[in-house]
């Protein structure tokens, strides 16, 4: 019988300890997908962050290290030089990369790092339960913001890509969206030319994707898509900030 | 032994690693010690490593984390304050068991404090700087030639035991020239690297650096793991010096550079007829108990001389037990202790003891 659907080899066979209706899942899928399309799982190190993802290492097939928060570009760094020819991925939820990591990801990228980086952009802190982020958008409600974010209090939201496109070491920067089919494609093309902007050495890549957190939205998990499509990509506009021309 | 040649203490550390096999280097510019960053950045391309300059302290202990866990023989270094910073990576590669070298060339604290000579971060060092059960061993030398060995061999007690070993030197062994003699060629051991992450190839399970355990039973299998590792090393590792104990009227007790002043005021004590010995505890961790617990038998009194406001003193009180007094002298803020002040504080608890 032909094979139609099976699990990526980059997967361990193992169940994931994620909610119900989270897209951690999904994006996980999409990084062992390229893994396994690029043939590099022998030559990948990732690296784990410190959120909900913390113990991905048990989930990716290749060589792991987990990192302390927010430090995983540091981390990815610390290996990449080590391994020039091999393959450095570090995956960090917006907690991670956009507050305490700040400075880690931002001279990363200003130095061209060697890196690739998944960023998974869901507006809240998910394993501390539910405190505002620096993604939270303006009037969400978190556990830290009760009231709503307002910006006279807790100011704006920081959109990332954006950012870090205005760094010159940053050769390849998408934000993307998991929240139907079509755009889970899109990623997976972001994704995969993120790790061949990597393989052939431009400098450091990321993939911003918008995902969701259905138990700390307090929502459905259907629901929860459709909050990405209507709050989130409206001030998280879909598309590429730097590095579409590049040839990979 | 090859060629002397005459060389500032920074430079000498990081040629030393240089020997040991290191070819990584991840720092961030502090005064006293920051020639060994300038130093790396010059050797390190040359033979196929890499410099990097971090944005941070906390970023710099955090490239070693992943150069370690990638299996390499890797250096950061830093004064005091920035040591601080890098607390929190040291405790995730104590946890993790990631071996590796840091350097500090203390300067005088609390605070941004000052850039001049100190041996204010002992308890820092040795009791665990960060959060959590975790020992890291501290190796003082006191002289370049001193440093540049122990620089070796901090490498191999690394790889040996999967643990952070710290070179606590202070600004003044950082920033002093003497000749060195180096070997024509390091004693290297070679250490087992199997768990390092370094892509599978495809021929083995993944491995995975890391410092998280949930499940408490784990944890605490884990914790007991690195308890026994750490027992092995007070066995294997502790190292002192002794000068003149035996017939000491009182002992003095001193690391690093202050353990060369000592040396002179043993001299100039003996002119007054007075028998004074030095304990030299080179592993700061592990504590040379042994020494003291033997010598409190004969001596009268034990004095530690510091610079600081009174830190190894603890741990000789500790080791010492009762069995005889143990008493401090310290400068701080940068300042020396010189001879005189030293051999006037011996006289005074002479005088007290009946002595």
């Amino acid at each position: 019988m032909a094979v139609v659907f099976d699990k990526p080899h980059a997967l361990v066979d193992v169940s994931m300890h994620y909610c119900p209706g989270c897209t951690h899942g999904i994006i996980h899928r999409l990084v062992a997908e390229v893994i396994d399309e690029l043939k590099i799982e022998g030559i990948t190190i990732g690296v784990s962050p410190v959120g909900c993802s913390y113990n991905n290492y048990l989930y990716f097939n290749c060589d792991m290290q987990q990192a302390a928060h927010g430090r995983a570009p540091a981390v990815a760094t610390g290996i990449k030089r080590v391994f020039p020819d091999k393959m450095v991925f570090t995956y960090q939820g917006d907690g991670d990369l956009a507050a305490i990591g700040t400075s880690e990801i931002i001279h990363a990228a200003a130095r061209g790092e060697k890196i690739t980086t998944i960023f998974v952009n869901n507006a809240i802190y998910g394993m501390t339960s539910g405190q505002m982020a620096p993604t939270t958008l303006l009037d969400q409600v978190t556990t830290t913001s009760p009231y709503g974010r307002k910006p006279e209090l807790q100011g704006y939201p920081i959109k990332v890509s954006e950012m870090l496109a205005t760094l010159q070491g940053a050769a390849f920067v998408e934000r993307t969206s998991v929240h139907d089919i079509k755009n889970i494609n899109r990623t997976k093309k972001a994704i995969k030319k993120a790790f061949q902007v990597q393989q052939k050495g431009y400098g450091f890549s990321i993939v911003e994707i918008l995902s969701s957190c259905p138990t700390n939205w307090g929502k459905g998990p259907l629901d929860a898509l459709k909050w990405i499509e209507s709050n989130m990509i409206p001030y998280y506009p879909l598309g590429n900030f730097r590095g579409a021309e590049l040839e990979v | 032994m090859g060629k002397k040649v005459l060389m500032k203490g920074n430079e000498v550390l990081a040629e030393a690693a240089i020997r040991a096999g290191c070819k990584h280097y991840f720092g961030y510019p502090i005064t006293p010690q920051s020639d060994i960053a300038h130093y790396m950045a010059k050797e390190l391309p040359l033979i196929g490593g890499a410099f990097v300059q971090a944005e941070s302290e906390v970023a710099a202990i955090n490239m070693l984390y992943g150069a370690a866990g990638a299996g390499a023989r890797v250096l950061t270094s830093s004064s005091s304050p920035g040591i601080s910073l890098k607390q929190e990576g040291i405790s995730y590669m104590a946890c993790a068991e990631l071996p590796a070298v840091i350097a500090n060339i203390v300067r005088c604290g609390p605070g941004l404090g000052g850039i001049l000579p100190a041996q204010g971060d002992y308890f820092q060092a040795t009791k665990g700087g960060g959060h959590g059960d975790y020992k890291m061993v501290v190796l003082a030398p006191s002289s370049l030639q001193e440093l540049y060995e122990m620089t070796v061999e901090a490498f191999n007690i690394a790889d040996k035991y999967r643990v952070l070993v710290m070179i606590m030197g202070d600004g003044n062994l950082g920033q002093m020239m003497e000749p060195v003699e180096f070997k024509d060629k390091e004693d290297i051991i070679d250490a087992d690297k199997t768990w390092a992450t370094n892509g599978t190839a495809m021929k083995r399970e993944h491995n995975v650096i890391t410092s998280i355990y949930i499940d408490p039973e784990v944890l605490e299998a884990h914790n007991n793991k690195l308890q026994a590792k750490y027992k092995k090393i007070i066995k294997n590792e502790t190292r002192v010096e002794e000068c003149n104990t035996e017939n000491a009227d009182i002992i003095v007790t001193a690391y690093g550079t202050v353990a060369r002043i000592i040396k002179n005021v043993i001299k100039e004590a003996a002119n007054a007829k007075i028998k004074v010995g030095l304990i030299r505890p080179i592993s700061l961790w592990p504590f040379p108990d042994e020494a003291f617990i033997r010598n409190a038998e004969h001596t009268k009194a034990f004095l530690s001389v510091e610079l600081s406001a009174g830190q190894m003193v603890e741990d000789v009180r500790l080791t010492v037990n009762g069995r005889k007094p143990v008493y401090f002298y310290g400068r701080t803020g940068g300042m020396i202790p010189t001879e005189k002040e030293v051999l006037d504080k011996i006289k005074d608890i002479l005088e007290k003891q009946g002595g």
